[in-house]
């Protein structure tokens, strides 16, 4: 079974945010860029399923900029066999939407006719938490979202799930989409040699004409600001002074 | 226009808070109907209460009981011809559904939307929290998810006509297997007034303990970090953040949790901020009203003592 891993290159999780002074989007120029944080747990997971033997080969799939080559090739780095790269805009300011990558995705499903495709749960830039579920409406198949456990028993993924009173299992028949949650595993970093044999590991560049897929927005950013602010407050000495704050300042207990 | 809002039921309960500030927040784009997916009639009664509810659709049918993806986005597409907007809270649940029921109408999903400007135009947090993106959609059908904390619930002296719908649900492609949920007699996390977290400065599951207690104390809900959660100490419910839940109490106690910006994603819009913390320096005293430089084996049973 292929294992396909969508992977998107975002602002690094400890880079400080800044908006751009003209309201038009977040200043990404010039700052640290990584994989998104749920995807290398998804790139590790694929590669598991290969080193336990229920996966036969995992292809990484980027599609944004050219510079997402480098996001790819880290993930070539972890484990990976094989990258596509979907050049979809040459603007790093350019971010595509979910439906449009969720399209260019399925057309990339058609080609390769993987058997599970593993997607993180959501981007941290634009955290729309949409992509897998809407590549899986678009194929049809079947979708276990959050998952934080996935056993593969034959021609279904039995994953648990992580909701809002705890926990979920479902069982999902194959080929499926699963999006992965923080707590499935903790990734791998990649070793040197691993690093160096990446740079000869195939990578195909691609456009959105390849698919036929029109990538055209269908939301605007009417404008992007920064949020109120919040001032710190006061240090306090005691327990006590805190209560009595508490009771007679603020009036919440 | 109308709009058809997806209810939340959990094991056959409404989950009236949800819905009901999510109710609150589409209110003003048209004539509301809420649609309830499963057997429960206690729930499909629970939201014909709503007040701004037009009326309550029942789809009475068990192959929706447990949520499932594949079955509840098609009956929202199938019934999605007379609306103009699809909203439910954005909660686990619909967070699944949603964007599945979006893709299948060809339009995108607006999620976590924080204020409805207009028909068109809604604002949502983007990285974590730190910049507001207003959007304005193009597509004929607006699909989104709404934050519930930023909304005030509608009331319940209402009364709806619960109308029932039927569709046929295929359930070959997902089968429930089991939900594992803690009862609790704690109020819930996103509806609390009081919130008291703990984070990895609590260093053990044993140790949480004094956070459940202080938290009993004062009648709150009880959140934890995410490194908290990755270490066993609490559940996964339990998580506030980014990749968690998001909370605006009016009191939210943060004891041993150093304020990165993803956990502050998830309560900085809380009314008081309390935090309790040995180093001072850690980021979280920079976003708290109080902040107490304590050990919070000291401090913390101290104050359960004094409340
Ligand atoms: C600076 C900026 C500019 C923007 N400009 C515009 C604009 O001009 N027009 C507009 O309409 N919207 C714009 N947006 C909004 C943006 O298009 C969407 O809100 C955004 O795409 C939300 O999706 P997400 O990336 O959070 O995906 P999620 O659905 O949260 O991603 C989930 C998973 O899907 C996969 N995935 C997602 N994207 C990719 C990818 N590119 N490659 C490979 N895998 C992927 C990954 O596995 C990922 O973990 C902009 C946003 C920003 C921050
Ligand atoms: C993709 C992604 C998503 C994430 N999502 C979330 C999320 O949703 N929610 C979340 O919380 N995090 C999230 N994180 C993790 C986040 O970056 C931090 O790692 C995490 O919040 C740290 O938890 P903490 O504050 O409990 O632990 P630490 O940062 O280790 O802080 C522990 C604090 O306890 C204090 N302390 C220790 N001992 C004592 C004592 N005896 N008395 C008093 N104080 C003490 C220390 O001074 C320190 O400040 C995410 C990270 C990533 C990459």
């Amino acid at each position: 079974m292929k294992v396909l891993v969508p992977v998107k290159r975002v602002i690094d999780y400890n880079v400080k945010v800044r908006v751009k002074a003209d309201g038009s989007g977040v200043d990404l120029a010039n700052v640290k860029m990584s994989m998104n944080p749920f995807d290398e747990i998804a790139v590790e997971e694929a590669i598991r399923l290969k080193e336990k033997g229920i996966a036969t080969e995992v292809v990484v799939v980027s599609i944004g900029v050219k510079q997402a080559q480098e996001t790819l090739r880290t993930a070539l780095a972890m484990g990976a066999d094989r990258a596509i790269l979907i050049e979809a805009t040459a603007d790093v300011h350019t971010d595509i939407e979910p439906l449009a990558v969720a399209k260019l995705l399925a057309g990339v499903v058609k080609e390769e006719a993987p058997g599970l495709v593993l997607c993180g749960k959501q981007a941290i830039d634009n955290d729309m938490n949409a992509t897998g579920q809407m590549l899986s409406a678009l194929l049809g198949w079947s979708q276990a979202t959050f998952a934080s456990e996935l056993a593969i028993e034959g021609d279904t993924a039995k994953v648990t799930r992580e909701v809002d009173g705890g926990l979920q299992t479902i069982a999902v028949k194959m080929p499926a989409i699963v999006t992965v949650d923080l707590r499935l595993n903790e990734p791998r970093y990649a070793s040197l040699p691993n690093i160096m044999k990446a740079k000869a590991k195939p990578l195909a560049a691609k456009t959105p004409a390849d698919y036929g897929v029109d990538v055209a927005p269908r939301l605007s950013v009417v404008k992007t600001v920064e949020p109120a602010g919040r001032k710190a407050g006061v240090k306090v000495g005691s327990i006590d002074e805190l209560i009595a704050k508490l009771k007679d300042e603020a009036g919440v207990i | 226009m109308a709009v058809l809002l997806l209810a939340d039921v959990n094991d056959g309960a409404l989950a009236t808070d949800a819905v009901a500030k999510a109710l609150s927040a589409v209110k003003g784009l048209g004539e509301v109907h809420i649609l309830v997916a499963g057997t429960s009639a206690a729930a499909a009664a629970e939201a014909a209460k709503l007040d701004g509810a037009a009326k309550v659709l029942h789809a009475d049918d068990a192959a929706y009981d447990h949520g499932m993806a594949e079955a509840t986005a098609a009956l929202i597409v199938s019934l999605a011809g007379g609306y103009s907007h699809i909203a439910a809270a954005a909660t686990a649940f619909s967070k699944n559904v949603l964007p599945r029921a979006a893709a299948l109408l060809d339009v995108m999903v607006i999620s976590d939307v924080t204020a409805v400007v207009d028909a068109d135009t809604f604002e949502r947090p983007i990285y974590a929290g730190n910049a507001i993106q207003t959007v304005k959609s193009s597509d004929a059908k607006k699909v989104l998810t709404v934050r519930t904390a930023s909304f005030n619930a509608a009331a319940t002296s209402g009364s709806a006509a619960v109308e029932k719908v039927s569709a046929t649900a295929d359930a070959s492609l997902s089968k429930w297997v089991e939900d594992k949920v803690a009862a609790s007699d704690r109020p819930e996390l996103t509806s609390a007034g009081i919130v008291v977290s703990g984070g990895r400065g609590v260093g053990s599951q044993s140790d949480f303990a004094l956070i459940e207690k202080l938290a009993d104390k004062l009648g709150a809900a009880v959140g934890a970090s995410r490194a908290a959660v990755d270490s066993g100490y609490a559940p996964n419910d339990w998580q506030v953040g980014q990749t968690g839940k998001v909370v605006a109490p009016t009191l939210y106690v943060a004891v041993g949790i150093s304020g990165a910006i993803q956990h502050l994603a998830g309560m900085k819009d809380s009314k008081v901020i309390v935090a309790i913390n040995k180093d001072e320096e850690a980021p979280i005293f920079q976003v708290a009203d109080y902040g107490l430089v304590a050990d919070l084996f000291n401090a913390v049973p101290e104050m359960i003592e004094k409340l």
